[in-house]
């Protein structure tokens, strides 16, 4: 792990708060941007530590953003995952309050009851394309039977959730797919 | 749906609401929105399927990741900027330790095919619980003053284009997004 220099930091927590402001969909659509910065400009990170990051986020417990953090830890320790971290979730979390209040105060708007209508099944659509593309990343029909398994466990029954994952892994760890 | 009947609740300190989101963060292996939609609507109740679907509408629209977006929204609901802070921390504080543990010891046991095969496993189950909270979440559609037909227009659009066409979410969602409230905001002059 080379650590980082003050200026680095600072630049990194820079491209970062940047970032967080055109990260609409979340922080993985803006991963290939991550990529070019960190890796390819910067080679603060090699392929495969970037490539890990994401996949290690996905893996433990916590909302998958936290692989921005992981990023910044491989790059600069603790300090480099606190620039990462920070960044992405400053601009857009003061955007995010601002935009909470601000349409609370206003619900009975026309044009807040209309966003909410019609955002409402693209919502939902989006998460379906999630899903799906995340599925859709792994080749092979018997992963794909376990993801349509899944998503109609989850959909009809109250089975634990973190039973469906442990059956995942099992069924992963024993090569089945 | 009987979950429905009950009624709504809300978290009764800022450790209540700092632990619950700390719990639900900590179910969440790849991804958190499928246990949050479960312990939030239907094990706390303190929001209803609705109130989950318009908040996660305003956390996917913003820029920013969308499960930061939706708790610090949640948390500002109950108790102003303090729960807003509270469910933020809640939801990052112990799972960013935990991440940076595990990337710390991940190298050594990277190449082991049992490792390996359980990540692929759990990964493809994360892709079907999110697309089966998608399933529990679209029955609020049939309240939706567009219409179930409208709705499930825009949904195929909005799915189609994204996940098979793979068109950028920054052209879409706006597009899609603008012309839906238009034709939301028309419908909703019609009613009384």
């Amino acid at each position: 792990m080379s650590p980082l220099s003050l200026a680095d930091l600072l630049q990194l927590f820079g491209h970062f708060l940047l970032l967080s402001l055109v990260a609409i969909g979340g922080a993985i659509v803006i991963a290939p941007e991550m990529h070019r910065l960190m890796v390819s400009q910067t080679q603060m990170l090699t392929d495969a530590q970037f490539n890990a990051s994401i996949a290690i986020a996905q893996a433990a417990p916590g909302p998958n953003v936290l692989f921005v953090a992981v990023m910044g830890y491989q790059a600069g320790g603790v300090a480099g995952a606190a620039a990462t971290l920070i960044g992405i979730m400053l601009p857009s979390s003061l955007l995010a309050f601002a935009a909470a209040r601000w349409s609370q105060a206003r619900q009975d708007w026309r044009a807040v009851r209309a966003f909410k209508a019609g955002m409402a099944p693209i919502t939902i659509a989006l998460l379906v394309a999630t899903g799906w593309i995340l599925a859709a990343n792994t080749p092979g029909s018997a992963h794909l039977l376990l993801t349509i398994a899944s998503a109609l466990v989850v959909w009809r029954t109250r089975l634990h959730l973190l039973i469906l994952i442990a059956i995942g892994a099992a069924v992963g760890a024993l090569g089945w797919i | 749906m009987a979950q429905d009947l009950q009624p709504l609740a809300r978290p009764a300190s800022l450790t209540a609401l700092f632990t619950a989101f700390t719990a639900l963060a900590l179910q969440g292996f790849g991804g958190v929105l499928a246990v949050a939609q479960r312990v939030l609507c239907e094990q706390r109740r303190w929001l209803s399927r609705e109130e989950f679907v318009e908040i996660l509408a305003v956390g996917q629209v913003l820029p920013g990741p969308n499960v930061v977006n939706v708790s610090l929204m949640i948390g500002d609901r109950f108790f102003g900027w303090r729960g807003a802070l509270a469910a933020l921390a809640g939801m990052l504080s112990v799972p960013l330790a935990i991440v940076l543990v595990v990337t710390a010891i991940y190298t050594e046991y990277a190449q082991n095919a049992a490792v390996a095969g359980a990540l692929k496993g759990m990964g493809a189950v994360a892709a079907g619980m999110i697309v089966g909270t998608a399933l529990k979440l679209a029955p609020v559609l049939r309240t939706n003053p567009m219409g179930r037909p409208a709705c499930f227009a825009i949904a195929a659009i909005g799915f189609v284009s994204i996940a098979l066409l793979h068109w950028p979410l920054l052209w879409v969602l706006p597009l899609l997004g603008i012309a839906a409230c238009v034709f939301a905001w028309g419908r909703l002059g019609n009613q009384p």
